[in-house]
């Protein structure tokens, strides 16, 4: 491998039913940033079945050019077409640095791509910066430029880590979704749009799909929300999350929760805040009646504004809160409920 | 049937994380489990087992302590172990430890072979697709239902607001989650056959068509370049009023932030 071969930032423009998800478009804006750094490009990998049309949205978001991989195999995202497809555009294009987001899809398809081309890959990234490697010099070791950096927790949030891959490329990474931020939308930009198929030829390795089942979900995304309100175990029941979704439909915000939450059949998974479940940083996020576990705490922590409620004073969720309330849940949230309804009434 | 189970001996990470003065993880200090995505990975090798007969091998890399998940599997209904151990293994990233194990399953007779989803210590999620694409089999990952029909396997795959129902020919890798089934206890008779089984040893001679620069540390395409504590971004303030107070310190920060 002679990694002076290897240039350009890729990111895998993930779609589900030939729409963008949002990771495509975080992965976009994040690898703007790190071909500036290099003074290269970034190109987004789209690949589906009709999905040409969304190349003009991937321009509007930043990329430079867009390669699509079209192809009838493509339709629905199974891993071997999937890795087929980006193991070829790697062979043929040769990027430096090639992304994809941390999703269900991008957790699978990642691993099966980066084994088949021999190469790294780090898992869940929340940073990613370009830079030296060793960080530090190291006297009788040679100090690499350029390199990108890739930082991600580790042991359940305890930790955190920086992983380098010096000596493969290209450098891969999976990010989390919600971390990295879209870059403003510019109208009518256009990119370079290059058609790239490699030919698929059905093996072992496809699997069928038998039948595809979507669950029914009119719930607002929590990923999106500006206003988060979360409640964990300390809410007590199902039925007490009323006293969440009153106060959510006050501040125009979306609920949400704590694993304990899912785990005991309140809420759904879609709901779940955490190192399992989603992250979140929305403007305003109310922790209620949850401890603050360090596995719920990585997902959340970035959130601007952190307002904890919590009737035991030495929950670890007061450690990263900025303003924590300690006091009864059921009192003060039907309480804070009311004033606020007065409060906007009057606007 | 024969299925091959890979588990992984992890620190329990619930406890919180224990560190030497250098920063390096203090094993030694932290109690060790069955990974539970593993632990859920082998309790439906078992119901498969208990339904259409099958051979269950578990399969694990580590260092030779990690023969006690090896009987604990026992113990639950498993029938044989094998522990794959060298030093030459040791420090070995995603890439390295599933060619390890592809390695070590070369040898094997499978049908299944069932992974984790991911590791509580790693958090990754690669090492099980990685091992099917050096075997060249299929993969299906996310696993919640699996059953047996004829020569193929029919899964339920979980997306984030969908499943598929997947059926793929044998042999073929599935990766569990935890939350696929609730994995059953030990039993007497199992405790006393696992305390009795002989557990395979193997090391880096008996791994199959791997090359050594595909091992351990020095085969590991990624390399730490710093570890760290979390740096958190530490408390703000804490107020203990009663509830009518407290609505009102609640509302005078949301106008102070602008938010209402």
């Amino acid at each position: 491998m002679n990694i002076q071969d290897y240039k350009g930032v890729f990111v895998f423009a993930q779609q589900v039913d030939n729409e963008l998800s949002g990771i495509a478009l975080e992965l976009v804006g994040k690898g703007k940033d790190l071909a500036k750094d290099l003074g290269t490009e970034v190109t987004a990998v789209l690949v589906g079945s009709g999905i040409k049309g969304l190349a003009d949205e991937l321009a509007e978001y930043g990329a430079d050019k867009v390669i699509v991989v079209d192809d009838p195999e493509l339709k629905e995202y199974r891993t071997e077409p999937y890795a087929h497809a980006l193991a070829s555009v790697i062979n043929e294009f040769k990027p430096e640095i090639f992304l994809v987001g941390a999703t269900a899809i991008g957790r699978d398809l990642g691993p099966r791509v980066s084994a088949r081309i021999h190469t790294g890959l780090t898992a869940d990234c929340t940073q990613l910066d370009i830079g030296d490697f060793p960080i530090n010099p190291i006297p009788g070791k040679e100090q690499l430029h350029n390199q990108l950096l890739m930082t991600r927790p580790a042991f359940g949030g305890n930790t955190i880590a920086t992983i380098a891959c010096p000596n493969f490329r290209p450098q891969m990474a999976t990010v989390r979704p919600g971390v990295m931020q879209k870059a403003e939308r510019v109208p009518g930009a256009k990119a370079e749009v290059i058609e790239f198929n490699p030919g698929f030829t059905p093996d072992n390795k496809y699997v069928e799909i038998l039948k595809i089942v979507k669950s029914v979900s009119d719930v607002a995304d929590i990923m999106d929300a500006k206003i988060l309100v979360s409640g964990g175990r300390g809410v007590g029941s199902a039925e007490n999350f009323k006293l969440l979704d009153d106060l959510a439909e006050v501040l125009g915000g979306t609920v949400s929760c704590s694993r304990a939450v899912v785990d005991a059949g309140w809420k759904p998974k879609d709901l779940q805040v955490g190192q399992t479940g989603k992250t979140v940083r929305p403007n305003v996020y109310f922790a209620i009646g949850i401890s603050g576990a360090i596995q719920h705490v990585a997902g959340m922590e970035e959130s601007d504004i952190i307002i904890a409620i919590n009737k035991d004073e030495s929950a670890p969720i007061f450690d990263v809160a900025d303003y924590g309330i300690v006091g009864d849940l059921n009192k003060i949230v039907p309480a804070l409920t009311e004033k606020l309804k007065a409060e906007l009434a009057n606007k | 049937m024969k299925i091959v189970v890979c588990v992984k001996q992890v620190p329990d990470t619930k406890g919180g994380v224990k560190f030497n003065p250098d920063g390096t993880l203090d094993r030694g200090a932290m109690l060790t489990i069955m990974n539970p995505d593993d632990k859920a990975g082998l309790e439906a090798a078992l119901r498969l087992k208990d339904q259409y007969g099958a051979e269950v091998t578990v399969l694990t890399m580590g260092l030779p302590k990690a023969e006690e998940v090896l009987r604990e599997a026992i113990a639950m209904g498993a029938d044989k172990g094998i522990l794959v151990t060298d030093r030459v293994l040791g420090g070995a990233d995603t890439w390295a430890t599933s060619q390890t194990l592809a390695g070590a399953l070369r040898n094997l007779d499978y049908d299944l072979i069932i992974t984790g989803r991911q590791a509580i210590d790693g958090d990754t999620a690669q090492v099980g697709p990685q091992i099917s694409e050096h075997l060249g089999i299929p993969v299906i990952s996310y696993a919640q239902k699996i059953e047996v029909e004829g020569d193929s396997v029919i899964v339920e795959r979980q997306f984030d607001d969908r499943y598929h129902v997947l059926k793929a020919k044998m042999p073929c890798l599935i990766t569990a989650l935890a939350e696929l089934n609730e994995p059953r206890y030990m039993t007497p008779g199992g405790i006393f056959d696992a305390y009795k089984a002989d557990i395979t040893v193997w090391g880096r001679a008996d791994l199959k068509d791997v090359d050594d620069s595909n091992l351990g540390l020095k085969g590991s395409p990624t390399q730490i370049a710093k570890a760290s504590d979390k740096v958190r971004k530490g408390a703000g303030e804490k107020v203990n009023l009663d509830a009518a107070a407290s609505v009102d310190y609640i509302i005078d920060k949301l106008k102070v932030k602008h938010v209402i």
